[in-house]
Parts: C-alpha cells; structure tokens; sequence
C-alpha cells in the first residue's frame, strides 16, 4: 500500500487503518458476505421507499403512506405481492436464457460491493485493482439485459434491449475515463488507497470528472433522464415486459441495487469514502450514499427522457472529448505541479470545466430538430 | 449569450423542483380529510319535508325512473295524510326533477355524496330516512330562496377545519 506524494494528497497515510477486521481469512470472507449481502437487500427496500416517497414530494403528492406509519411498510408489501404472482414463461421464448438472464443481470452488481470500503480496512476484498474491477464487473450485467431481450420473443423486449447495450456501452468509455482523472490523482486503482488520498474529496479537484461520471453512471444505470431501455410510453416496460415474479423481482432489486452501488462509487471516488469529521466512518459512508441518492432521485423527478439519438450523440459527441481532456489536464497537473497548494489547483480546475462545458455546449449540435444561434 | 443552454437550464428546473419539496402536498386524503362542498351542489341524497308535504304526488309522476312509492289516505277534515312515502335510490338518477316538479316545496337535495350501501335493501329510503336532521341540511339546489340565504363558497378545501 503506498501512494505517490503528490501536491493533491500529501501527508496522507494509511497508519490509521485498523487491522484486517475481524481477522482470520474464511471468517473475514463469511462475515463480510453476509454483511454485503444484508447491507445490500436493506438498503434497497429503503431505497424503494424512500424513492416513492421524494417523487411523491417532488411532485406536491405525498406518495405512499398506508402501509405502516409513514407507509415504511410499502417496499416489503410490494415483494410479497411481486413473490406471489405467477411466474410465467413465454412459450416461445428461448427457455434456457429467460431462466438465465436475471441471475446474470443481478450478481455482478452485488460483486462491485465486493470492493467498497465502509470504512478503513472494512471490504470484503482490498484488491489492488479495485477500481478496475468495479468497472470490469459492472458491464456483465449487461449480457444478463440483452439475454432478457432474447429469450422473452418480443419485440419490445428486444428494442429495448438493444437500446440499452448501445447506450451502456457508450457511457462506459467516457465513465472509465473520467475515473482515470481520479486514479491519476490518487496514483492507486485500489478503492482504499484512493479514499485514503482523499484529504480534500477529489469532487474539489475533479469537478470536470465528477460531472462526467455522474451524467455517464446515469445512463449507465439506466436511470431517467436516461431511461429509453424501459421508456413505459413506447416500450411497455422494455427487456421486462414478460417477466413476472420472483424473476421480475430479480430485475427490480438489480435496478435499485446498482443505483447503491453508483451511489457507493461515487462517494468512494469523489466525496471522500467513509472519511469526515466528528461522526463515525461508516455513518459518513452511509450519508454520502444516501445525499447521492437523493440527489439521483432529484435528477429523475427533474428531467424529462432523452431520445435514443440524443443519448448517443452526448455520449460521443459531449462527454467522450471532455473526459479525454480532461484526463489529458489531469495528467499535465500531476506531473508538472505536483508541489503546488491545492488550492490554486482547485480554482483552476473548476474554471477550466466551467470553460469547457460552455465551449462544447457551443460545438454540440444535435441533427435535426430547432437549431438555434 | 444565453447560459439557459449550458446547463443554467437544467439548474433552473432543479430549483424548481427542490422548492416543490418543501410545499405542502396538494392531495386530499379522501376518507380522513373531506373537501367542504358547496351549500349550492346537486348532491345525491333527498330530503323531504314532512310538513309541507300535502301528499299531491307530482314528485311520484315527474319521476322518469318511478323511484317514489306514495301512498295517502284521506283524514277526517278531508286532507292527505302520506302514510307511505318511499323512495328507491337504487333506481334514483338523482335528476333533481321531483324537486322542480314539488309545488309546495316539500322536497330538497342535500349535500351528501356518499350513497354506497352494502345491501340493496339498505338503499330504499322510508320516510323517516328523508327527513331534516343535523347531518341532512338541504342544499340549495332548485330552490333560489334558499339559495339566497346561503353563504358563498368555493369548493376548495378549508384544510385547518376538516383536519381532524
């Protein structure tokens, strides 16, 4: 474990990491799958909760409130009733992928926590190449998606399938670049060593890259405004529409579980793990997870969809020049002002976004449709 | 230059939104909170007066459905006495026109809107039933001189005095 000395997080260390909590290898390993697994299932069941709720506030209604006080109760009616339907099986579908496809759509995204330190030392496995890892396991579930797509034997299964490997794979060219900007900084991919780099989150001296990650994990997740694979009013529910049960259960947990990972990526890349004052780690872990998620709720009762051309030409067009630039002044500043305070570097790097945002916006052009001067 | 198109846009409805947040929800939670109605609304519920009434039987033949049963019998000074006054709201349409047709103005709506029962039975209405009480106030409808006396009213919701 070490870390280059640089300018954006000297004098940090990793002495103050505890030991490898709680020590032993197979009991570390059953412990922490077990934490996973129920960190995971809970957390979604507030997400769920918690979304209804914010985009029933959003929208000046007050979302469900009978089931139990506050209507807390609702997300845990909503899996009894969703493990009660019948599961049904396209006749003509591929049998074999259908069965298939939630299983392969939904593990990969419980492996990315496999990496994510609650708090110093607390992951499962400390691999040296986390962050790599993340975004390697991540684009699995995308075969889960499109095997959906296939075995249903409708067409608006396939549409919507197809839509969503376009735009996944898009998004995950300019997301992996603008994580590189942060392991630049942070001279590690291991999630540990880049919380630990964390001195000053990397949101201060990465506002370009945050901004990059954040739009391309939105698509990336499939979340509006970025949601064409689902898009209710064209598709009827896109690669779902003939899942039911337990399968379709799959689906909706591997949705709200990959919301918590993003949530979870972007707190350990950008705001600074588990790290922050007064308050114990992994408390600060979990507000930061749940500030991002109430800020992708946000974005979602916001903006309204996007259409497929659009989605692909910011992604290529948009985000995909601005994250090599901004890897490119990245790596210029590590290098050549490694010394200097942090900042004059933040300034400097939340004018240059600012200037490259309103520059590009200036060179995108979207073909047809109003273009204005 | 215009920053709406440089993501000053997409700030501008996030502001928007988040204020949304912190208003007070508009929905009306139906069976604890109830709108205060008009003291004018046509509502589905009649109310007859027992008084007035002098057992003509207009509202029995102006009724298109057939809905009020009336049955009279004549007393010793040689008036109607209405011994059987029976409306069938199972067959009701509510159209008001047994109110317009009362020439001695014995019969109203009231407010009420809330007409489900879970026997057919339950629905038919005796005399006792019909008359004016403290929940069974008339409305104004088809009668202007009652109307008049009523105070105005919106039918917006009057929140702080239905909340219970």
């Amino acid at each position: 474990m070490t870390t280059v000395e640089t300018g954006f997080n000297s004098g940090s260390s990793l002495a103050s990491l505890p030991p490898d909590w709680p020590g032993g290898y197979w009991l570390h390993w059953g412990v922490f799958v077990i934490i996973i697994l129920a960190f995971v299932f809970l957390t979604v069941l507030i997400f769920i909760w918690l979304e209804r709720r914010l985009i029933g506030r959003f929208q000046v209604r007050l979302g469900p409130n009978r089931a139990g006080p506050f209507g807390i109760l609702q997300p845990i009616a909503d899996a009894i009733k969703i493990l009660l339907k019948e599961d049904i099986v396209p006749a003509k579908g591929d049998k074999l992928v259908f069965w298939l496809a939630p299983v392969v759509a939904f593990v990969p995204v419980l492996l990315i926590f496999a990496v994510i330190p609650f708090q110093g030392g607390a992951l499962l496995a400390d691999l040296n190449i986390g962050i790599l890892y993340i975004v390697a396991v991540s684009s699995v579930s995308v075969i889960g998606i499109f095997m959906a797509g296939w075995g249903s034997n409708n067409k608006y299964s396939l549409i919507g399938a197809m839509r969503t490997i376009a735009q996944v794979i898009s998004y995950e060219i300019p997301m992996g670049l603008a994580i590189i900007g942060v392991v630049l900084i942070a001279g590690s991919l291991s999630l540990t060593d880049i919380v630990a780099a964390q001195n000053i989150p990397f949101i201060l001296f990465q506002p370009l890259g945050f901004l990059i990650f954040f739009i391309a994990a939105l698509a990336e997740i499939n979340r509006t405004p970025f949601d064409v694979m689902e898009a209710d009013s064209e598709l009827v529910a896109g690669f779902h529409t003939e899942y039911s049960g337990m399968k379709f259960g799959l689906f909706y947990l591997m949705e709200y579980a990959e919301v918590l990972a993003i949530s979870a990526i972007v707190t350990t890349l950008f705001l600074g793990g588990w790290r922050g004052p007064v308050l114990p780690p992994v408390l600060w872990f979990l507000i930061k997870v749940f500030a991002m998620f109430f800020i992708i709720v946000w974005v979602r009762s916001t903006i309204p969809r996007v259409r497929i051309d659009q989605i692909m030409g910011f992604a290529w067009k948009f985000l995909l020049p601005l994250a090599l630039i901004n890897m490119f002044i990245t790596g210029l500043e590590v290098i050549l002002l490694p010394e200097v305070l942090p900042w004059p570097i933040i300034f400097l790097n939340l004018a240059i976004a600012a200037g490259l945002v309103v520059l590009w916006s200036k060179f995108f052009r979207l073909g047809g449709g109003r273009v204005e001067v | 230059m215009k920053f709406e198109r440089f993501g000053l846009g997409i700030l501008k409805g996030l502001a928007l939104t988040l204020k949304h947040l912190f208003r007070r929800p508009i929905t009306t939670q139906y069976p604890e909170e109830r709108l205060t109605v008009s003291r004018r609304i046509r509502g589905n519920e009649l109310i007859w007066s027992e008084e007035k009434c002098t057992g003509c039987a207009t509202c029995a033949k102006s009724c298109p459905q057939g809905a009020i049963e009336i049955v009279t019998s004549i007393s010793e000074d040689n008036r109607y006495i209405v011994e059987k006054f029976e409306v069938d709201f199972g067959y009701c349409i509510f159209c008001g026109f047994c109110v317009e047709a009362c020439p001695y103005e014995a019969l109203f709506l009231g407010y009420d809107y809330e007409r489900s029962k879970y026997r057919r039975q339950d629905l038919v209405g005796a005399k006792e039933d019909l008359l004016v009480s403290d929940q069974k106030q008339a409305s104004g409808y088809g009668h202007p001189e009652v109307e008049t006396t009523l105070p105005r009213q919106t039918l917006l919701v009057e929140r702080d005095k239905v909340r219970k």
